[in-house]
Order: C-alpha cells, then sequence, then structure tokens
C-alpha cells in the first residue's frame, strides 16, 4: 500500500515543474460515517492542465474531488485528516476560511443546476456576494464569461430570462461561467459531461482544454475516452487509494498495475 | 357513499345560500360588505367590522408566525440533524392537537395580562388587554403546526447540488438559504402559508375568548375586533327574535366557507403541481 | 469591517435568530400547558372529577364538573365510533374501488380535503339550522351528529394518507393471487390496522375538544348526562362558561377543568405516538 504511494510521489516529482505545484495533497484520509473512503492519499496535482481522475464506481473518486474544495465537509459523519495544500497554504488548517477557499475552486457538477435566477444574476451571484456591486463592473463580468464559454451570442439578448429556460447543454456552460466569474484558480468538474448531448459534451470538453492555460483543471470522468481526449494526467483510484498516476498516454497505454490494465481494458468497472 | 359527500357539500352551500337569501334581498351584496355599522336592532347590517376583525387577526398572526416559521423550518431543514428533526417536529404537531378552547385560557391566562399590564405600558398605550393584537398572538401558535410542517417538507426536496453549487462559489450557508434556497422554495412556503390563513380564517372560539368582541373596525394593534366566526357563535342565542338576523349569520357561515374553502383550494393546487414536478 | 467579516457575522446572528425562532415554537408548547399546570392544580381536587354541580356551584360552592366530563366522554366515543364506521368504507371506496387518477377519485379527495378544513362553528350553524328546522331542540343527539359530520374527513383523510404509504406491489401481488377487491380492501385494512387506532384517536381528540361544533347543538345541563335527547354538558363549554366569572373560586376550577381536559389530550397524543412506532415495526 504505502509502497505505490511514495511511488507515486516519486513519479509526480518528474511531471511536476519546479514552481509550486497549486494542489498539493499528503496523507489524506477521509472516513464516511467509520467507512474509510480515502488511504493515504499522497498527490501534486500538475499546475495548468487537465487531470482526470478515474476509477470504479464507488472508489472514491468523486469524494477526493470534493475534498479540494472541501465540500466533503457537508457529509454526514465525515472525518478527514491530512492536508490539501493550495498555493502552499493548508485548506484544513484548523482557522482555514471555507468561503474563501471555495472561491479559489469553481466547482462544474454533474448535472447543470443554475441558481433560480436570471442569466445575468447567475454569473452575477459571485461577484455580487464577494462584494462587488457596481452595476458596469458586473456586466463587464457577465459579458466577459459569457464570452469565454461561447454563450454570449446566444443569449445576449436575453439576459434578464431565467436561467432554468435554457438547453441543457447552455445551462452546463453557464454553470462554468458563472464558475469563471468568481477567478477562481482550479476548475473542478464531477463527472460534467455525462448529462449532455454529444455536441454540448464536445463543446465543454473543448472549452475545458481551452481553459487549462489559465487554470489548473481536475475532472472526474467514467467515460475514458472522455479522459483520453482531455486530460495531460490521469488518476486511477481503486478502492480508495491511488494506484497509478502518469501522463494520460502512460497510464492508457502501459498501465504499471495489473488492476490499472484490467480497468483500462474494461474488464472491472 | 361517495355520492353522500358530494351532496353534503352542495346542501351546504345551497342551505346557506338559501337561508341568506332574505338579507341579500333586503340589502345589497355590495353594500353589506362595505357598511360599517352593525345594528340589527336597527336593520343595519354592516360586515365592514368582522370583515376587517378577521383580517387584523389574520394579519397579526402572520407577522408573528411566519418569520418564525420559515426561520426555524429552515434551521431544521439547514443546519439541524435527523435526531434533533424527530425530536422537534412531533412536539410541534402536539400543539395542532391542543383544542381551541385551551387556547383561548392560556390567551386569558397569559395573553390578555401581559399585554395590557406589560406591553401596552411600554408603547404607552390603555388596554384591556382584550385586542385584535392578543386574538393574533393566539392564533399565530395555533397555525406554527400546520405551517411549520408544510415548510420543512418543502425545503427537503431542495436538491442538495443546488446548495453545493452555491457553496462552491463560495457563499456562505446563510447566503445560500436567503439566496437560493429559500428562492426556489417560494411557491412551497407560499401554499404553507395560505393553509395557515385558512386555518386562521375559521378559527372561533380561541380568539372569540381574547379579541374583545366590539363590533368595531379596530384601528390599531391594541383595538377591541370582532372576527367573523365570532359574530356566529356569539349571537346565535339572539337571531330568532330579530328579523333578518338569522340570514345575516347565515351569511356570515356563508362568506367564512367561500372564503375557506378558496383558500384551500389555491393551496392544495400549488402543493399538487409542487408534488408533480418533483 | 472586512467584506467576509461582514457575511459571517451576518451568518452568526442568523443562525442565533433561527434558534431562538425554533426554541419559541417548540416552547410555547411546554408554557401553554406549564401555564395551564401552574393555575390548574391548586385547584385540581377529586371532588372536581367525581360530582356534578351541586347548588352553587357557579358562585364558588360544592360540587365537580362530572357532568361536562361524562358528557365530553360520551359525545366524542359515539361520534368517533359512528365516524370510523362511516369514514373507513369511504376511504377504501376511494382507494380500492375507484380507479387511480381518475377524475371521480380525484375531485373526491380535493372535497374530502375541503370538508377537513371547513371550521367547526360552520358546521354548528347549518347543523343548528336544521334542528331549528327540523324542530329538534339541542341535545346530546344534536351534538353527536354535528360531532360525527365534523370528524368523518378527518377520519377519511388519515386512512387515505396511511393506504398511501402501502406499497403499490402489494395490490398488485394481491390481485394476482385473485383476489377480489374486497379482499384486497380485507388485506390493506389488516396492513393498517394500528393506523386505524392512530385514526381513531385524533378524531376522538378533535371531538372532545371541540366548542364551536357543541355550542349551539348540544346545549349545557348541570346533570349527568342521561338521555339522549336532552341538552348535556361538554368539557370544553364547562371550560368556556366558567371563564368569565368573577369569582375566582370558579376561575380556578375552570383552570382545573382545563388542566383535566389537557390531561385527556395529553394521552391520547402519547397512546398516539405508541401506535404509531409500532407500526413502524411492522413496515415492510
Amino acid at each position: 500500500m504505502h509502497t505505490s504511494s511514495s511511488i507515486q510521489t516519486a513519479e509526480t516529482q518528474d511531471l511536476v515543474t519546479t514552481s509550486i505545484p497549486h494542489i498539493q495533497i499528503k496523507d489524506l484520509n477521509v472516513t464516511i460515517e467509520g467507512q474509510r473512503i480515502l488511504k493515504d492519499i499522497n498527490l501534486s496535482i500538475p499546475n495548468n492542465s487537465v487531470t482526470s481522475i478515474i476509477g470504479p464506481s464507488g472508489c472514491g473518486k468523486t469524494t477526493l474531488l470534493k475534498t479540494l474544495n472541501r465540500l466533503v465537509d457537508d457529509a454526514k459523519g465525515v472525518e478527514v485528516t491530512g492536508s490539501v495544500l493550495v498555493n502552499g497554504e493548508d485548506i484544513y488548517a484548523k482557522d482555514a476560511e471555507v468561503t474563501h477557499i471555495r472561491k479559489k475552486m469553481g466547482l462544474l457538477s454533474q448535472k447543470p443546476f443554475p441558481l433560480p435566477m436570471s442569466i445575468f444574476d447567475n454569473i452575477a451571484y459571485g461577484p455580487r456576494i464577494h462584494g462587488e456591486k457596481n452595476k458596469q463592473v458586473l456586466e463587464q463580468i457577465v459579458e466577459t464569461q459569457l464570452r469565454n464559454v461561447g454563450l454570449w451570442e446566444e443569449v445576449k439578448d436575453r439576459l434578464d430570462a431565467s436561467a432554468t429556460q435554457l438547453s441543457i447543454g447552455q445551462q452546463q456552460r453557464l454553470c462554468l461561467a458563472r464558475g469563471l466569474a468568481v477567478k477562481p484558480e482550479i476548475i473542478l468538474g464531477d463527472e460534467s459531461t455525462s448529462a449532455l448531448d454529444p455536441v454540448s459534451t464536445q463543446t465543454i470538453e473543448n472549452l475545458l482544454i481551452d481553459l487549462k492555460q489559465d487554470y489548473t483543471i481536475v475532472l472526474v470522468t467514467h467515460i475514458l475516452r472522455q479522459a483520453r481526449r482531455v486530460s495531460d494526467y490521469i488518476i486511477f483510484v481503486y478502492n480508495g487509494e491511488i494506484t497509478e498516476f502518469g501522463r494520460t498516454d502512460d497510464v492508457l497505454l502501459n498501465p504499471q498495475h495489473e488492476i490499472t490494465r484490467q480497468y483500462v481494458k474494461g474488464f472491472i468497472s | 357513499m361517495l355520492a353522500l359527500s358530494l351532496v353534503v357539500i352542495i346542501l351546504i352551500l345551497v342551505g346557506l345560500g338559501i337561508k341568506s337569501m332574505p338579507l341579500l334581498q333586503a340589502e345589497s351584496l355590495g353594500r353589506i360588505l362595505t357598511e360599517s355599522v352593525w345594528s340589527p336592532l336597527n336593520g343595519s347590517f354592516g360586515f365592514l367590522p368582522f370583515i376587517m376583525g378577521t383580517i387584523w387577526v389574520t394579519l397579526i398572526s402572520l407577522l408573528i408566525s411566519v418569520p418564525l416559521c420559515i426561520l426555524a423550518s429552515a434551521y431544521l431543514v439547514e443546519y439541524a440533524g435527523e435526531a434533533l428533526r424527530r425530536m422537534v417536529l412531533p412536539l410541534v404537531n402536539v400543539l395542532a392537537a391542543i383544542p381551541p378552547v385551551l387556547y383561548g385560557v392560556w390567551g386569558v391566562l397569559f395573553v390578555v395580562p401581559f399585554l395590557s399590564q406589560y406591553l401596552a405600558p411600554i408603547v404607552g398605550v390603555e388596554t384591556t388587554g382584550y385586542t385584535v393584537f392578543a386574538g393574533g398572538i393566539v392564533l399565530a401558535v395555533m397555525i406554527f403546526p400546520i405551517m411549520i410542517s408544510i415548510m420543512v417538507e418543502v425545503l427537503q426536496t431542495i436538491p442538495y447540488e443546488l446548495k453545493a453549487a452555491s457553496l462552491s462559489l463560495g457563499a456562505t450557508k446563510w447566503e445560500t438559504i436567503t439566496k437560493v434556497i429559500l428562492v426556489k422554495a417560494k411557491p412551497g412556503l407560499m401554499a404553507a402559508i395560505v393553509l395557515g390563513i385558512s386555518r386562521a380564517f375559521g378559527e372561533t372560539i380561541a380568539v372569540l375568548m381574547v379579541c374583545g368582541n366590539i363590533p368595531q373596525i379596530p384601528k390599531s394593534f391594541f383595538d377591541a375586533g370582532y372576527p367573523l366566526p365570532a359574530l356566529i357563535a356569539n349571537n346565535f342565542g339572539e337571531m330568532m327574535s330579530i328579523p333578518l338576523y338569522d340570514s345575516a349569520l347565515m351569511f356570515a357561515a356563508l362568506l367564512l366557507f367561500v372564503l375557506i374553502f378558496g383558500f384551500n383550494l389555491i393551496s392544495r393546487l400549488i402543493l399538487n403541481r409542487l408534488e408533480g414536478k418533483g | 469591517m472586512s467584506n467576509i467579516g461582514k457575511r459571517l457575522l451576518k451568518e452568526k446572528i442568523a443562525k442565533i435568530a433561527m434558534q431562538l425562532s425554533g426554541i419559541t415554537i417548540t416552547g410555547s408548547l411546554f408554557f401553554i400547558v406549564g401555564t395551564i399546570l401552574y393555575k390548574g392544580l391548586p385547584y385540581l381536587s377529586w371532588e372536581m372529577i367525581s360530582q356534578s354541580p351541586q347548588g352553587g356551584f357557579y358562585i364558588g360552592k360544592e360540587g365537580g364538573i362530572l357532568n361536562a366530563i361524562l358528557g365530553s366522554l360520551y359525545l366524542a366515543t359515539c361520534s368517533t365510533f359512528l365516524a370510523t364506521i362511516i369514514g373507513i368504507p369511504i376511504s377504501i371506496f376511494l382507494n380500492v374501488y375507484v380507479k387511480r387518477g381518475s377524475f371521480l377519485e380525484r375531485t373526491c379527495k380535493l372535497l374530502f380535503d375541503v370538508l377537513f378544513g371547513i371550521p367547526s362553528i360552520v358546521y354548528g350553524a347549518i347543523a343548528f339550522s336544521i334542528m331549528v328546522w327540523m324542530g329538534i331542540r339541542a341535545s346530546l343527539l344534536g351534538g353527536i351528529i354535528t360531532i360525527t359530520l365534523l370528524t368523518i374527513p378527518i377520519v377519511v383523510r388519515t386512512i387515505d394518507e396511511l393506504l398511501k404509504t402501502i406499497p403499490g406491489d402489494l395490490k398488485h401481488v394481491t390481485f394476482s393471487l385473485g383476489s377480489t377487491r374486497w379482499e384486497l380492501a380485507k388485506v390493506l385494512l389488516k396492513y393498517i390496522k394500528p393506523g386505524i387506532f392512530t385514526a381513531i384517536l385524533l378524531a376522538f381528540g378533535r371531538a372532545i375538544g371541540d366548542v364551536a361544533g357543541v355550542l349551539l347543538t348540544t346545549g349545557f345541563s348541570d346533570n349527568l348526562p342521561k338521555y339522549i335527547d336532552e341538552p348535556a354538558a361538554t368539557l370544553p363549554l364547562a371550560i368556556f362558561f366558567q371563564l368569565s366569572s368573577p369569582i375566582p373560586e370558579v376561575q380556578g376550577r375552570d383552570y382545573a377543568s382545563a388542566l383535566i381536559l389537557t390531561f385527556i389530550i395529553l394521552i391520547i397524543v402519547i397512546c398516539t405516538h405508541l401506535l404509531a412506532s409500532k407500526q413502524q415495526k411492522h413496515k415492510i
């Protein structure tokens, strides 16, 4: 158990550049209602790239993602030990301020959940909460983000319409724009295209690839092909442990561990 | 047996309608609803004081109970654990089982003296305590159970991911509650309030015991009032001796029935639509 | 204060406000019962529950409220019994014999919801008019009829809610075994048996506490209830009347009467609770 983790650490040291890694996970253990979900996770997420977390269902992928923005705090009976360093600061420190942490991470969930308000207000929600009151600034932010996700032309004439009127692909892009509006550094995606049709899926995937220039992106996906298309690095989680971590092609084509090979070939799911 | 129940409702409406006819023939509907003098001996049947009495008492009860219920429900669903909910909700439901007459006794024992001896002097008003304010306070407690149980149910249907989306943007839990959860739950919360209103409209005894029973239009919290159900309950004895009095009381009953029916219907429709969507 | 500081402060204040609201609401129950207990206990005596009003009861002399206690018990028992034997078949009919989702079913359920919400004063007013028209004087019978009509919707609604909780598969399985709808009805009734007792208790609680319905239809009497066509005393009415007395002794006895009624209600609530938890045990 320990051996594989330390091998990963050594490998990650090679892969990550000399700058301080955006996200570093040290000795992370997560227990939910007595059950150990994540065991001894040690990991550095490479900056400005897309890292996908893959693995069989129920093995802790989503939990791992949720520890990154402390959304895991909401689960019942949860205990977290270890540390997650973002820009060198432990977000699980006793005095860490949760809303500040979450602001740094944008979350794109499985099904788009537009807030019950207009398109404009959805995107302006984040900035407003954090104190931005100037109308012009807000309008600027909304337009910028809608352009970023390629939604501007489609909705610019109906910014006051309820966000629920958009198609599901548009809603997911809206949610991405909403998340970008608070200027995060990291984007987290939890199976964010599984509810979408192929065209919308492709749009989101391309967006994520574009965004990696300015953000560090961590995705959870159960679609291997998507992981192949989109990611630079892959983490394979099995039974709550990191079994394999490396560049996409390395992990998918030359897996080091038998379990990884079995999963990649489709023998276990 | 089924036909029987349909027949019953129609009978009620028709019966009340027929008995109200003499009054409606003597005066126009518009006049009796807006006339403010109630003096049956003189043939004057202004229902306005009673309509206003009911409205005052109901509004005061809403003013007190709606914020309390929304805040308490939000706490029960968003902050409290399952154990606390399982303890508190049954207790609140016991409130619903207490007979109105006991609420009236409590009103006379506590609310009325409290108002006349503590609250009124603070505000600089003189009052016996038998006021619409007292009626409103008693009513507020009586509608707690029905509003809370529906509100809690409605809040529990808000999907977790919606809250997660707001929290992920860096909002605090309270901000999420006020800007996202309560907004999404608005129709359901309205349905709960409407149901509370219909319960408040019909409550007779408890309010009657504390509201003063003076047929005047209340002008302030500390005025006495005379809600519609109290009118019916108090005057049945005299109604046979004064012409048109029985018809007037039947009309009051009809009015009450129609209002409550209407509110109940609205609330059920909203809740049914929500159930269908969810 | 920084933006984040302000927001966190708002959250803290909001949390306190929410907790206070919760405490106020739950506390009001204890407050009400407590007030009645505090004021009524000193005046509670064996005499109160074992004697009917003697001469001078209403100006402070001897006697008790046995007349009202018995009157209420008779009234509530009869009405509940009648409401149950009328209400359960109606509910069964609605859920078993009528097609699910049909216009008839939805209308009838809406109807009973409406009947459920009608205040007892309206029932009382109508019953009184009918009694006047038919020449019947205020009596125990009048009260029984009124309260029965009042509680039928309660029984129908409670049973309806219970039947809703039965897994649909049970019905399918029963039908596939070749049973008739009547036999299905029997199976359903057996399944919800503890729930039926809950419904009965709920109806009883409503029946025994009602004032507006009996005010006009049952009259009042100082005698123990003997004949069904004579006026009878009821506990809530006794409380209602005694309250307005200027004599402290009578007022005190009023609080004791209220306490007795409270005890009866609390017993009903506890029984309902015990039954509800018993039902959970046997759930599929």
